[in-house]
């Protein structure tokens, strides 16, 4: 008795798996840039905003993410083209839940990233003439790249595993597709394991890429 | 006419309510080297902090080359642009090094002179190079500053800020940080700026060192200027003076 497996089928809509791990990888891509736009940008605002700004951006960032991501893409998807009058697919949809919920979570990692900046750096750029804004992007900005990399990568990872919550509101990727394969051949088995086994094999291959990178990083660099 | 360089009047600031800087008269020809001793919360850092508005001041006026230092005529303070400009032309060296650490040693000289001066980075390498070399590191040109030690970095950062040319120099005590057997070194490229006409206010407790490299030593002393006159004078009459005399009493007990 039990299950056996027939990994023949899996194979025969090889293409559902592999088309939906590119999409996964090009939402959780486009996700991280745009959700490192929002967050860089409300970080500065935090540090060198008054009160109130920084009253909003802390209460974007507590909503965020004290919602289950299953929720905020629901309510994206469904919720607002009721309330606004407003159309998008739901790949896009999912692209500006995802950027949202990123940004949240950068917020934090990037004013962490500006404010563990000493001092004595910013003063000594002041002290050669540096004006502000070469300030932010001389000194600032390389230090707080260096400071937030791990965590920008963890994040990165992170947000391609979020990705399969797009399932929900079929989005073809890669855990979609292996709902496909599930449906349309009932190797409910089959296609989850090898849905898994992409997971895991494309997170390691990025987590190896991104160490490679920080490490980079890190390397002697002239002005 | 001999306006000086750098003339300071009736300077005043306060931190809050507390009065750090009072009435502060004092002034730097060029080509002179003025040290500045005192007690350890005196103003010391704070002075030569409004000399390039790193520190905003409350009264009096700070001028450089007779062009008031953080406020224009109006005495509405300047803008950051302005402010940068101004700045640029005085260079400072800190207790505690503060090069740019994603930078080499060559890169921390060459930021300004690319970004402020509008050198190309061609341009803006030889002088690095030249400038290391006066400091003896040209060998350690393309070493992050975590790869180097205590004195180097300071030599860096003396070199990082004579490259841009200013006009005069703002040092605060610059070897205090440093294990006592790299202190010579630093002190020597000092010594060197200074024989070639450098103008140079510095905040030191190498008491041995201002008696031997400056025009002047100016005693502060609770935010004011107790006590000042060229070295050998200055010494000299300090048993006249009796919150110097107990300065330099309790300094040397510590020190020797
Ligand atoms: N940013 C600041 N905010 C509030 N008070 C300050 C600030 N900076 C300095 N002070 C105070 O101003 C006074 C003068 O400080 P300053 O650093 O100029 O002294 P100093 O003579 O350089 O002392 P030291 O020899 O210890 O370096 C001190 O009482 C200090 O606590
Ligand atoms: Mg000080």
């Amino acid at each position: 008795m039990g299950y056996d497996l027939h990994f023949n089928v899996i194979w025969r809509n090889w293409d559902k798996l592999w088309g939906g791990l590119l999409l996964s990888l090009e939402l959780a891509v486009l996700s991280i840039g745009i959700g490192i736009v929002i967050g860089l940008t409300l970080a500065v605002a935090h540090v060198s905003g008054n009160r109130w700004v920084r009253g909003a951006i802390a209460t974007y960032v507590e909503a965020i993410r004290n919602v289950p991501l299953i929720l905020l893409v629901y309510l994206v998807f469904y919720g607002l083209p009721q309330a606004v009058d407003i159309r998008y697919g739901a790949t896009t949809s999912f692209v500006a839940t995802l950027s949202i919920y990123a940004g949240a979570y950068l917020v934090e990692v990037f004013r962490s990233g500006l404010e563990a900046i000493p001092q004595g750096q910013l003063d000594a750029g002041r002290a050669i003439g540096l004006t502000p804004w070469q300030r932010f992007a001389h000194v600032r900005l390389p230090a707080m790249t260096r400071i937030t990399l791990p965590a920008l990568s963890n994040t990165f990872i992170s947000l391609f595993k979020d990705t399969s919550v797009a399932s929900v509101i079929a989005v073809p990727e890669l855990t979609w597709g292996a709902q496909w394969i599930n449906l349309n051949t009932f190797r409910i088995v089959e296609a989850y394991l090898i849905a898994t086994a992409m997971y895991l094999v494309t997170g390691y291959v990025l987590l190896f890429l991104l160490r490679r990178l920080e490490r980079r990083f890190r390397i002697a660099r002239h002005a | 006419m001999t306006e000086p360089l750098l003339a300071i009047r009736d300077l005043s600031k306060s931190f809050g309510t507390v009065q750090v800087l009072k009435s502060i008269d004092l002034s730097v020809n060029r080509g002179e080297v003025v040290s500045v001793i005192g007690p350890s919360g005196s103003g010391k850092t704070t002075l030569l902090r409004c000399v390039n508005f790193l520190e905003s001041y409350d009264g009096g006026s700070i001028t450089i080359d007779g062009v008031e230092v953080g406020y224009d005529e109006g005495r509405k303070p300047r803008g950051e642009r302005a402010l940068a400009r101004m700045r640029a032309e005085t260079g400072m060296v800190f207790q505690s090094f503060n090069l740019f650490p994603h930078l080499t040693a060559a890169g921390n000289v060459m930021l300004g002179l690319i970004k402020v001066r509008g050198k190309s980075k061609a341009e803006a390498h030889e002088i690095a190079l030249h400038w290391l070399d006066r400091v003896g590191l040209s060998h350690r040109a393309d070493a992050l500053p975590a790869e180097l030690s205590g004195g180097q970095q300071q030599r860096v950062g003396i070199a990082r800020a004579v490259a841009m040319e200013p006009k005069i120099l703002l040092l605060d005590e610059i070897t205090s940080a440093l294990d006592p057997e790299l202190v010579g070194e630093v002190l020597e490229v000092v010594r060197g700026l200074a024989a070639e006409g450098m103008t140079m206010l510095m905040v030191t407790h190498e008491i041995a060192f201002a008696r031997d490299a400056s025009s002047r030593i100016v005693f502060m002393d609770a935010g004011t200027v107790a006590a000042e006159g060229p070295p050998a004078e200055f010494l000299a009459t300090a048993d006249d003076h009796p919150r110097l005399s107990a300065f330099l009493a309790r300094f040397r007990a510590s020190h020797f």
